[in-house]
């Protein structure tokens, strides 16, 4: 019973006593001196346990009565988290030896992280959840303040500390509540009671808390303030990391528990989606419109990002848990580009976040311009690009379920949106120069990232390499 | 609902305990206590620093550390306790579990030590 158990939890053990093993080699072998060998290590461990997890035997099984569950669905998410983990992982390598914060103990942060976010995608209790959600956060709470004799990294961390422990607070109420009108914490068991016509009360209460627990860890707006300071605060490399594998655990989280706790009460969360989504996207386009920190700007496009994503979950059916998919993955990866981007940005060694230090970028380096090009024309949803495509999905299965007002509220909002995309467009194509121009880190890593990102938004289009046909047999499993 | 409310009695005996006890501790060290102030002994308790102060005070991050790790140790006791109590009784499963998490603990606990946490000066 319980080999069969551990068999199922394979890949997790395997990442743990890796990140364990790696721990105390690095604390009793090199320390720092190991830490750029530790980083492609820990990314290759990851990509190995991708690997490992997407040939595996058929998905079905369900180990600790329960509490783990290993289906069509969490495997989809695990190999999301893994690889965009691995690839923001080989990104940071070179940015932080030179700037003097790569310590060892970066890479197993990382690596821990990972871990909690392949427990929450696969959750099937309230507990494991938790506990998924809290190895998650702690890692990042310390990845964030990283860099610790700058002012900003530490308010980083620290802010996200105690927003994260508020949130977790939120969550774990409704938890309670849930657990209180229930009887159960398993969500096989919670489905039955709510399945049954009206959910009372109580109920009701223990799921608003916990959807707005789970909607800070998305950043949905109204729970998105601690987003911009930390992305602006955390080392580059650490925000490109928030900005992707976090983001889609949480939302294959969301899914999980909205789908298999109460997937009898659509009718009672959708209205509540609905809701976040929209604000988030308008929040995240209107805000964004006065950044001129890139990294900023990037943590309001993750906000907006969010609300189209969450259209998919609002929709409340298969064809909108496939979208919400199709739709992380493709974040993922055009934000992974973006970022690799961004991480090149610098002047005299030190990193440059100002959008208008990239005046005339295409004139100094063509081929990176026009894979940003590519990039925020995908960010924005301009058709043909992929991003374009992941909006579509969204807008589907948004209008199969009824939500007219929302996929035209969000078409709106991302026409708005796409002005600022399309202003860093301008600046490195008309704008003027004034001396100040960014130079460019000549990584072959970060080059490779940014070009394979922006080849994919174009290849894409013909050819998604099964990403939809595994999203939608994913969904399949979790919404039946 | 009748039924309910008698499930939870013994609560409201306990609550109705509880308080009655607090307050006769409190009487009786108005009515019987020695009163004999000092500065120091009406001084609002705070471990360590004065009282009323300026917030923005520094002091030494190592105070963190170690209760940081003064709790993790407490709650593997407060794990082990009941563990070993019921050790008879244990199933395998119950064994190893604790033995796997103390194994994590080890692994916490030896890079602590050899990153030097456990050090003063």
């Amino acid at each position: 019973m319980v080999a069969a158990d551990l068999s199922v939890i394979l890949p997790e053990i395997l990442l743990s006593v890796f990140a364990m093993a790696a721990l105390l080699a690095g604390v009793y072998g090199g320390k720092d001196r190991w830490a750029p060998m530790l980083v492609w290590a820990a990314s290759a461990a990851m990509l190995l346990i991708a690997a490992f997890i997407g040939l595996r035997g058929a998905p079905g099984a369900v180990a600790f009565g329960g509490m783990f569950v290993d289906d069509a669905f969490s495997r989809f998410a695990k190999i999301v988290v893994l690889v965009s983990a691995a690839a923001v992982l080989a990104m940071s390598q070179d940015y932080m030896q030179r700037r003097g914060i790569l310590r060892f103990e970066y890479p197993i942060l990382i690596v821990l992280a990972a871990v909690g976010m392949m427990m929450m995608v696969s959750a099937g209790d309230l507990m494991a959840l938790y506990m998924g959600l809290e190895l998650q956060s702690l890692a990042l709470y310390v990845v964030a303040s990283l860099r610790r004799d700058s002012a900003k990294s530490t308010e980083a961390g620290l802010k996200y500390f105690v927003l994260g422990a508020l949130s977790s607070g939120l969550l774990l109420y409704g938890a309670s509540l849930v657990y209180g009108y229930t009887g159960t914490t398993l969500f096989s068991g919670i489905v039955q009671v709510a399945g049954q016509g009206d959910i009372s009360l109580g109920l009701l209460f223990g799921l608003v808390f916990v959807i707005a627990g789970l909607a800070f860890k998305v950043s949905a707006v109204p729970f998105h303030m601690w987003t911009p300071d930390v992305y602006e605060g955390a080392p580059t490399p650490v925000t490109a990391f928030f900005a992707t594998a976090p983001k889609v655990a949480a939302m294959a989280l969301f899914a999980r528990v909205l789908h298999d706790a109460f997937g009898g009460a659509v009718r009672d969360w959708s209205q509540v989606i609905a809701l976040l989504s929209v604000l988030s996207m308008f929040l995240g386009a209107i805000a964004a419109i006065g950044q001129t920190n890139i990294k900023r700007l990037m943590a309001y496009s993750s906000i907006a990002h969010m609300g189209y994503a969450l259209i998919g979950l609002a929709a409340g059916t298969a064809l909108g848990v496939q979208a919400l998919l199709v739709y992380m993955a493709i974040y993922v990866t055009m934000n992974v580009g973006t970022f690799a981007f961004i991480l090149m940005m610098e002047r005299d060694g030190q990193p440059v976040t100002d959008i208008n230090a990239l005046r005339m970028y295409s004139r100094r380096e063509p081929a990176r311009a026009l894979a940003m090009l590519i990039l925020l024309f995908s960010l924005a949803g301009v058709p043909p690009m992929l991003g374009f495509f992941a909006k579509l999905a969204v807008w589907q299965a948004g209008l199969d379920a009824g939500l007219v007002w929302l996929v035209v509220a969000s078409a709106v909002a991302s026409a708005i949106g796409a002005f600022y995309y399309l202003r860093i467009v301008f600046y490195m194509y008309f704008g003027e120069e004034d001396g100040d121009e960014v130079e460019t880190n000549t990584s072959p890593v970060l080059y490779a990232f940014l070009m394979g990102s922006a080849a994919i938004m174009v290849l894409g289009i013909a050819n998604m390499f099964g990403v939809d046909q595994a999203a939608a047999a994913a969904a399949a499993v979790l919404v039946n | 609902m009748e039924e309910m409310l008698r499930e939870y009695l013994p609560i409201l005996v306990f609550l109705a305990v509880a308080i009655g006890l607090g307050l006769v501790l409190i009487l009786a060290a108005v009515v019987l206590a020695v009163r004999n102030p000092d500065p120091e002994k009406v001084s609002a308790y705070e471990c360590g620093f004065n009282a009323f102060d300026d917030a923005r005070m520094k002091f030494d991050v190592r105070f963190y550390l170690v209760s940081i790790l003064f709790i993790i140790f407490d709650l593997e006791i407060a794990f082990l306790f009941p563990w070993a109590v019921s050790f008879r009784d244990l199933s395998d499963a119950a064994f190893w579990s604790m033995m796997v998490f103390l194994g994590v603990l080890t692994v916490g606990f030896a890079y602590e030590w050899k990153k030097g946490a456990l050090e003063w000066e």
